[in-house]
């Protein structure tokens, strides 16, 4: 039994083949349209987060398949002081996969010890998001037409950005891509993810304007500085509005350069750019669906 | 100063100075009935200084444990009077309930019943990783 905690867990090869049946899901919905049927798929949601929640049972309907669950500890027998690994256990007896979010690191791992079902980490405090790792690869390869040889500009909260440290990890499993960070002193990634970027040859540098970088970007990763990451509420209004995209930064960015942000936005993309060609987020919302559609279908067994 | 040599058991030598007390208490020889010597600050050749534990008695030592706290350890097995082994230490590739991760996300904080593990991370700086959260000890 296969589950999704970390990208890694799934080998370079593994994640092409479901990118390609993502795409296959993409070019003949209705091929797939029954591929769940009787099947049911959990979402149990410690923390709340609603697109991430609705992005998992869309696929799941869109499969033929049902879906139940929890958006809230609130709403589970968490409040009552039950662990993840009985609660885990408790649903398995209900659910043929299922999909949790957990404001704890590492809850996910917890989860597999005892499960009799397929888990997919849908985010684990700041810690890991595969799924929204998938659906970046995804909107890159669809967008740029490959996965190597790109110039991936990362910008915002590189520090407590689980988004950014999980696609830094899989897109260095591909070749001859160049990675720019960008942010502010307080927000620079941590030291281990620059480590193993030079352990394995690649060619990163850290700055703190986006202006000097735009015109070399492939792709530009733009993150919301959390609100939720901070301990302290000081820090996190200093820092909120310290990159803010505009379409006249954008003017100096290559005419094929892709603007991709994870969602939700506070302010750091204008709504002007929303109209721009290279503002490919919500083409990125909606891989999310087929991504995670390809997923529930690799986990299950039901690739050819 | 004067302590008998061991007659079967177990003598850890080449114990980092100062290191002893920590490995008495990891190892819990304190539960042991038999005759245990710590020996602090004797000279070295090679350390300078270094500390040694002798036991009497043929143990099960964790030696997971042990390489953790201080991979310079010789371990000699004494039988009849005569050292009959030597074990050369190492970092273990994976620590199970040794060391406690205190990183306050972790869910191992919260779920308790859960086995506390961590990865050998990088073996050149001895940095450990907890198998759930990823968090760094050295």
């Amino acid at each position: 039994m296969r589950h999704l905690v970390d990208i890694t867990d799934f080998s370079v090869q593994e994640i092409d083949d479901m990118l390609r049946l993502s795409e296959d899901i993409i070019d003949d919905r209705a091929k797939y349209a029954e591929a769940m049927h009787g099947k049911k798929l959990a979402t149990l949601f410690f923390e709340p987060s609603t697109r991430t929640r609705l992005s998992f049972e869309a696929a799941m309907m869109e499969l033929g398949g049902n879906v139940l669950g929890f958006s809230s500890s609130d709403s589970s027998s968490a409040a009552k002081g039950e662990s993840v690994s009985d609660t885990i256990r408790t649903v398995g007896c209900y659910a043929d996969v299922i999909a949790m979010r957990h404001p704890k690191e590492g809850a996910p791992m917890a989860a597999i010890k005892h499960s009799t079902v397929p888990i997919i980490n849908a985010g684990d405090g700041g810690h890991n998001h595969p799924t929204q790792t998938l659906t970046d690869l995804l909107t890159i390869k669809r967008e740029k037409g490959r996965l190597n040889d790109l110039v991936v500009g990362l910008c915002g909260d590189l520090k407590f950005g689980r988004t950014v440290h999980s696609l830094i990890n899989a897109l260095a499993r591909y070749s001859g891509i160049q990675f720019v960070l960008i942010s502010p002193p307080e927000l620079k990634i941590p030291d281990y993810i620059k480590r193993m970027l030079t352990d394995n040859g690649f060619r990163w540098r850290e700055v703190e304007s986006l202006d000097e970088v735009m015109p070399d970007l492939d792709v530009l990763y733009m993150t919301r500085v959390q609100k939720e990451r901070f301990f302290n509420e000081a820090d996190y209004v200093r820092l909120k509005d310290s990159y803010i995209l505009t379409p006249e930064k954008l003017k100096q960015a290559k005419k094929d350069m892709i603007v991709m942000h994870p969602l939700p936005r506070v302010n750091e993309i204008s709504v002007k750019v929303d109209d721009d060609p290279r503002a490919c987020y919500f083409r990125q919302v909606e891989n999310g669906k087929f991504v995670r559609m390809a997923l529930i279908l690799t986990l299950m067994g039901e690739v050819e | 100063m004067n302590i008998d040599s061991i007659h079967s058991g177990i003598v850890l030598d080449h114990i980092t100075a100062g290191r002893a007390m920590q490995i008495y208490r990891y190892l819990n020889l304190d539960e042991l009935d038999c005759p245990v010597a710590i020996i602090k600050n004797v000279r070295s050749g090679k350390q300078g200084k270094k500390d040694i534990i002798k036991i009497d008695a043929a143990i099960d030592i964790d030696l997971d444990v042990l390489g953790y706290i201080d991979p310079g350890i010789t371990v000699n097995i004494v039988r009849d009077d005569k050292v009959v082994g030597k074990e050369k230490l190492h970092l273990p590739e994976k620590l199970t309930n040794v060391i406690t991760c205190k990183n306050p996300r972790c869910i191992t904080s919260i779920e308790q019943e859960i086995d506390q593990v961590f990865k050998l991370a990088d073996p050149a700086r001895g940095v450990y990783k907890c198998a759930y959260c990823e968090a760094e000890k050295k």
